[in-house]
């Protein structure tokens, strides 16, 4: 199983290597949101305010284009067909796009939270360095397993444009609420110390593992006919 | 010898249409057999049946000692399926194809680059993005992987199509040197006058069904 | 074969379910006769108070129904209990869900703007219980993708026990999000007697009509896939033909 997940994460990120459609597409794009965000808005005492809800709601979106970008990579020339033909284990398939997934979506988080800081005028308390490392990593880990997960349900489906986003937000909402309140805490948003932040990684840890785990358990039988 | 593939009265269903109908058809190591019958006669159903990909409703199926009816999943890694699509990766290059599905069961790099060269894919090819390839390269790619993977039973769906006729006489030279080296080839076409050079029995498929018939 | 049709006259009801249905039928109508006219109006609230009587028990049912679709796709997914007819009770017993979690939205935010003055607020139960509405169609949008039976009820199957694990996921995140929840709803003390008791006529016949709805509804699901599979044979002739002169 870890060769297999191995395998498959070193492969996506090959591709992005190649490719590059995450950096040249999907930054702009999140970078884009952050701005546009901004023109909605239009008060710089709210966008302070509202600053880490609008960076994990870019992040979850950007999350969206990514996993429809890493199973359609899968299902272009049926690749995902002949990993299942050639007997690739299937949680290692899971948790190697998930943890190539997850590279990708970090990358692209520090992006969106940078271009917080600069747009939006955040500035990061210092006590809350370790919190916001937390939080990163659960988040991030989150919802990379959510993505991957969903991701491989409607891959083969008709409409999957159309249905990933249905089976997936709701399913986030939690991390976007706990990443949210911890970032806040994080950067001192509203007065939030970095103490208020912590129960909020224990929650996006839960998540993570149970994703994580529900997700290698069941990839088989989601992805197979 | 115990066959290779052995069915008997196979039915496979997909959505509600019946692709197989009672199918039967039984193959020997070694062989090339060549389907051939008209579109949507399930040429390609019955070559995906016998790579675990379909769901028996009906009769029963024995590839390479694995009964499909209890275990598809356990055929899977033995058989190597190249269809209407290869399985590639556009955005690698050719061995990063190749070492990717070589990786699969862990073939040795050396395995890998023997796979490339039998495929007659050069140094000057290995390194360019499969996106940038012609039809027919990307052909050879896909069944340099199938190599590399050490596949036993090879199922190809009209592996000739998009190959000039160069392409087509090495395939059928690449097809005749795997089958006399161990592995059994099952080939899915509508060419009819390579048959008799390349096949070593012809089976018709007509209306899900098989039948014989000589050559 | 589903033991419980009536293979002679392809209905889905039987003598059980008939009786089943009337019990719910006369519990609904004892529900109207209270819940309208023999209730005492709130104290508050007035006559607002009367939606309860409807809001509670499709509450209890919405919940009751996405808690058997869980069990149901557990046992489908067991090996030992595997059956396509717990599949279907699961995909039967979400439908019926879905449909009373959306009167229980509605009824509860009309309820809301009677006694608190809004539709809407970010209590963690009503959150809940909007992301649960959510989570369920597109559980019932995967059941739809097409496929085979098994494939059907091994996807869903998977994420009505996902569901069930989210659930509790969003209600403390919600919770914690926004600590100043609403009191509950039904507090003590605050409602007579009469009260309670159209509440329990609610509950009861809102129960006997949860029961009836999914055990027809998992016979039309029956038949309908017998009528997939069943046609087999005429389809197989169909396809055998296919070519013939």
């Amino acid at each position: 199983m870890w060769a297999i997940t191995r395998l498959l994460a070193g492969k996506d990120l090959r591709v992005e290597m190649r490719s590059r459609v995450i950096i040249n597409q999907v930054v702009p794009f999140a970078a884009l949101m952050m701005v546009m965000f901004a023109f909605a808005l239009d008060s710089d005492t709210v966008l302070a305010r509202v600053a880490p809800g609008l960076v994990w709601l870019a992040a979850m979106f950007s999350l969206l284009v990514i996993v429809q970008r890493s199973f359609a990579l899968e299902a272009a020339d049926g690749a995902l067909d002949a990993l299942r033909v050639a007997g690739a284990n299937a949680g290692g398939i899971f948790l190697g796009k998930a943890l190539a997934l997850a590279a990708q979506l970090a990358v692209l988080e520090v992006i969106l939270l940078g271009a917080a800081l600069v747009l939006y005028n955040s500035h990061i308390v210092g006590s809350g360095i370790a919190l916001l490392v937390g939080t990163y990593f659960t988040a991030t880990a989150g919802l990379a397993f959510v993505g991957t997960l969903y991701g491989g349900l409607a891959v083969g489906a008709k409409g999957r444009e159309t249905l990933l986003p249905l089976l997936m937000l709701p399913v986030v909402a939690p991390v976007l609420i706990g990443a949210t309140r911890a970032t806040e805490a994080a950067l001192g948003t509203n007065g939030a110390t970095a103490t208020d932040g912590w129960p909020w990684v224990g929650l996006l840890t839960l998540f993570a593992v149970v994703f994580g785990v529900g997700g290698t358990l069941s990839f088989g039988s989601l992805i197979d006919e | 010898m115990e066959p290779v593939v052995e069915l008997v009265d196979v039915v496979a269903v997909l959505g509600q249409f019946p692709v197989l109908a009672g199918a039967s058809l039984r193959v020997a190591r070694g062989e090339i057999v060549l389907l051939r019958g008209p579109n949507g006669a399930g040429k390609t159903s019955l070559l995906r049946l016998c790579a675990g990909l379909l769901v028996i409703r009906r009769g029963s199926a024995n590839v390479l000692g694995v009964d499909l009816v209890a275990d598809r999943s356990a055929v899977r890694s033995r058989v190597g399926l190249l269809g209407h699509s290869n399985g590639l990766y556009a955005d690698l290059t050719v061995a990063d194809n190749v070492r990717f599905w070589g990786a699969t069961i862990g073939a040795s790099a050396d395995e890998v680059l023997g796979a490339m060269q039998r495929m007659g894919l050069d140094d000057r090819l290995a390194d360019v993005a499969v996106s940038r390839l012609s039809a027919g390269q990307r052909r050879r790619t896909a069944l340099a992987c199938l190599v590399a993977r050490r596949a036993e039973l090879w199922l190809l769906d009209e592996p000739h199509a998009g190959l000039d006729a160069a392409g087509r006489d090495e395939l059928d030279a690449i097809l005749r040197a795997a089958a006399s080296s161990g592995a059994t080839v099952i080939v899915a076409s509508h060419e009819l006058e390579r048959a008799g050079s390349l096949a070593t029995r012809v089976v018709e498929v007509v209306a899900g069904q098989v039948r014989e018939r000589a050559l | 074969m589903n033991p419980l049709i009536n293979m002679d006259t392809r209905a889905t009801s039987t003598r059980f379910t008939s009786a089943l249905g009337l019990a719910t039928l006369i519990g609904l109508g004892w529900l109207a006769v209270f819940g309208l006219f023999l209730s005492p109006n709130d104290r508050v609230q007035k006559t607002g108070v009367r939606i309860l009587y409807i809001h509670v028990p499709s509450a209890w049912l919405a919940y009751l129904a996405f808690v058997v679709t869980g069990l149901a796709s557990a046992g489908y997914l067991w090996k030992r209990t595997r059956s396509l007819t717990l599949d279907r009770i699961a995909g039967a017993s979400a439908e019926v869900g879905v449909l009373f979690m959306g009167i229980t939205l509605v009824s509860g935010s009309l309820w809301g703007k009677i006694s608190w003055g809004t539709y809407w607020t970010w209590d963690s139960r009503l959150t809940t219980t909007a992301f649960l509405f959510v989570t369920y169609i597109g559980y019932l949008a995967v059941r739809d993708l097409g496929g085979s039976h098994e494939q059907r009820a091994r996807r869903s199957g998977v994420l009505a026990l996902l569901a069930l694990v989210e659930v509790p996921l969003v209600h403390f995140s919600v919770r914690w999000w926004r600590p100043l929840h609403q009191q509950e709803s039904v507090a003590k003390g605050k409602l007579s007697d009469l009260m309670l008791f159209t509440l329990f006529v609610g509950l009861v016949s809102f129960t006997l009509l949860y029961v009836w709805l999914v055990m027809h509804r998992q016979r039309v699901a029956a038949l309908d896939d017998m009528v997939d599979d069943g046609g087999l044979d005429r389809a197989l002739a169909d396809r055998r033909s296919e070519g013939m002169p």
